[in-house]
């Protein structure tokens, strides 16, 4: 790079900014760690040095497997998070490809509407979205957010994988229908194949939302059995003033974990994700 | 369209009604509304109709499981001379102007930061992400717990650091509490903006900044004149992006402070809750949602023709 002063400089302007990145970023994990493993003695004394731990225990994972339904919550989300994000490829898959690669009446609108409804905040709709799901006496079911979170996640497909379908040839699409494919056929055989980093992509994003999701879950699902891991978490594991910091923590640890393992499986297209749908548009 | 001839004359054999249904499916028209349909009908039915129907409601006198009355713009003309949802939109303002400058700056020098060349880069952009991908209810009950009044890490740290001598009530006081709000929401939106800034900054060819330091231009017109022009669009709509949903967002505030203490840290989607969810008044919970629909819509206007000029 440009104007190098030595070693002295590189700390300068790469390392200790970094560091500070770093720590800034990663502490709150480090924290939910250290605070999941610490004895309730060394939680609540505030005398001792709160940054380490001096005798870890795995107590608090045990009381949050035993006595919640943490189990339960991990179960329901992962559930609602795959079959969401099922739902919203194919969906998705099915809207963007026309969009992009055809030219018919209808479709400036239909992609507009498609921008649009990704952009409307939920806050926007909860409040009439909760009347209809009570009008459909789907209060209390996995259902209602198997139905609702779509509603997020379609548009952000549709719109992701856009951006990739247009970027196949069009010449490989008219040469597999000139050797007799339909269009279906074309578009299954040839040109999705092609653009497996973009489903990926969408797929791994839309999974991460579905995970995320808070607002929808909280209206909709006020049993316990039915709820998510952060539904669960915030509503029955702060139970009025009394604060169990220790299961909460390990919760919130664990709560993290599949989708921070599927993210570092596939981060490449996660990123690539993040970048296509903000940066091309 | 070269194509079709093609098609049919691989089809003509078996001339009849099958024929014909399938030379009618492979019409451009017919197999795009056709896959467009389900996607299109949905959104229809759980977007464009709630949104309408909100609209319905916003204008009705409504409580939960009874009959609304139709009431005009009443509700919107109680919430006019509410002091609270004064102060509620003059905290959402504050709540999404701070956060965007700081996760704008923030986020551009990440990014400036990770653009250097060193080993492990892609492993740290990773971790960088972590606080984006994680699920928001659950990072900010770990942030609960590092502003927590009698065991925050933070006030030990200034406590013993000798910078303070009693710990503060981070969420029990109006103004800690707003800025607490702040420092997770930047926290969690910063690597959004490193990450993307970063990849808009790669698309800089290296003579670029080459040809800059050969006209004598000093760090600074080069940031100014090479790397902010090329980075603008990606500026502009990761900016614009953010602020949409920052101007949506629920879950971050509804779980580290509920809007408390006594309202300092309320915006608009946590009241909507309130008055519709909790209290169950559905019009008047209704009519405080609508109320960002049009700094809403000047927003989402801009970013579509923004990306379709793109």
């Amino acid at each position: 790079m440009v104007g190098g002063r030595g070693i002295g400089g590189r700390i300068l302007r790469l390392y200790l900014p970094l560091a500070v990145f770093i720590v800034g970023m990663l502490f709150p994990f480090y924290w939910m760690l250290i605070t999941s493993i610490k004895p309730n003695r060394e939680l609540y004394n505030a005398k001792i040095m709160p940054l380490i731990v001096y005798q870890p225990t795995l107590k608090h994972y045990v009381d949050l497997l035993y006595e919640t339904n943490f189990l339960l919550w991990t179960y329901n989300t992962m559930l609602v998070a795959i079959v969401t994000t099922a739902i919203s490829l194919v969906i998705g898959t099915m809207m963007a490809y026309p969009l992009a690669r055809m030219r018919f009446p209808g479709t400036a609108v239909v992609a507009i509407g498609v921008a649009a409804t990704y952009l409307v905040p939920q806050p926007l709709l909860f409040i009439p979205m909760s009347d209809i799901i009570n009008r459909l006496e789907l209060g209390n079911t996995l259902t209602a957010v198997m139905l609702t979170y779509p509603t997020l996640l379609i548009p952000f497909s549709a719109w992701l994988l856009m951006g990739y379908f247009k970027s196949v040839p069009r010449e490989l699409e008219e040469s597999a229908r000139i050797d007799g494919a339909s269009r279906f056929q074309a578009m299954t055989r040839i040109i999705l194949p092609l653009c497996t980093p973009g489903l990926l992509s969408a797929g791994i994003f839309a999974f991460t939302l579905a995970q995320n999701e808070f607002l929808y879950a909280l209206i909709f699902l006020a049993k316990s059995d039915v709820r998510t891991v952060p539904i669960g978490t915030i509503t029955e594991l702060i139970r009025g003033d009394v604060f169990y910091w220790g299961q909460l923590m390990a919760a919130a640890l664990l709560g993290s974990v599949p989708v921070a393992v599927i993210y570092s499986f596939f981060v490449e297209y996660y990123v690539a994700g993040l970048t296509a749908g903000s940066v091309k548009g | 369209m070269s194509v079709r001839p093609a098609t049919f004359a691989r089809t003509a054999p078996v001339a009849g009604p099958r024929a014909a249904l399938r030379g009618f499916l492979e019409r451009e028209g017919i197999f795009g509304w056709l896959m467009l349909a389900p996607g299109v009908l949905f959104l229809l039915a759980f977007v464009a109709y709630p949104f309408f129907y909100g609209i319905f409601l916003s204008l009705e006198d409504r409580r939960v499981a009874t009959q609304g009355t139709f009431v005009g713009f009443a509700n919107f003309v109680t919430l006019a001379h509410d002091a609270v949802f004064w102060q509620v939109a003059g905290n959402t303002l504050v709540y999404v102007a701070v956060t965007t400058v700081l996760k704008l700056s923030g986020g551009l020098g990440m990014a400036l930061v990770m653009n250097q060349a060193f080993r492990g880069r892609n492993l740290v952009r990773a971790f960088l992400l972590l606080p984006f991908i994680v699920p928001t209810a659950l990072s900010t009950v770990a942030w609960m717990w590092i502003l927590d009044p009698t065991f925050s890490v933070v006030n030990w740290l200034l406590v013993h650091g000798k910078l303070i001598t009693s710990g503060y009530s981070f969420l029990g006081n109006a103004t800690l509490a707003m800025g607490s709000l702040i420092v997770v929401n930047t926290w969690r939106g910063m690597p959004f903006y490193g990450i993307t800034l970063l990849a808009g900054l790669q698309t800089i060819s290296a003579e670029l900044y080459e040809a800059a330091a050969i006209d004598g231009a000093t760090g600074v017109q080069r940031f100014l004149y090479v790397t902010l022009p090329v980075i603008k669009p990606v500026l502009i709509i990761v900016t614009m992006f953010s602020v949409i949903f920052t101007f949506g967002d629920f879950q971050l505030i509804y779980a580290l402070t509920h809007g408390g203490p006594a309202n300092a840290t309320h915006v608009f989607s946590t009241l909507s809750f309130d008055i519709g969810m909790s209290a169950g008044q559905l019009g008047m919970g209704a009519a405080v949602a609508l109320a960002i629909l049009p700094a809403l819509a000047v927003l989402i206007v801009g970013l579509t023709i923004y990306l379709r000029r793109e």
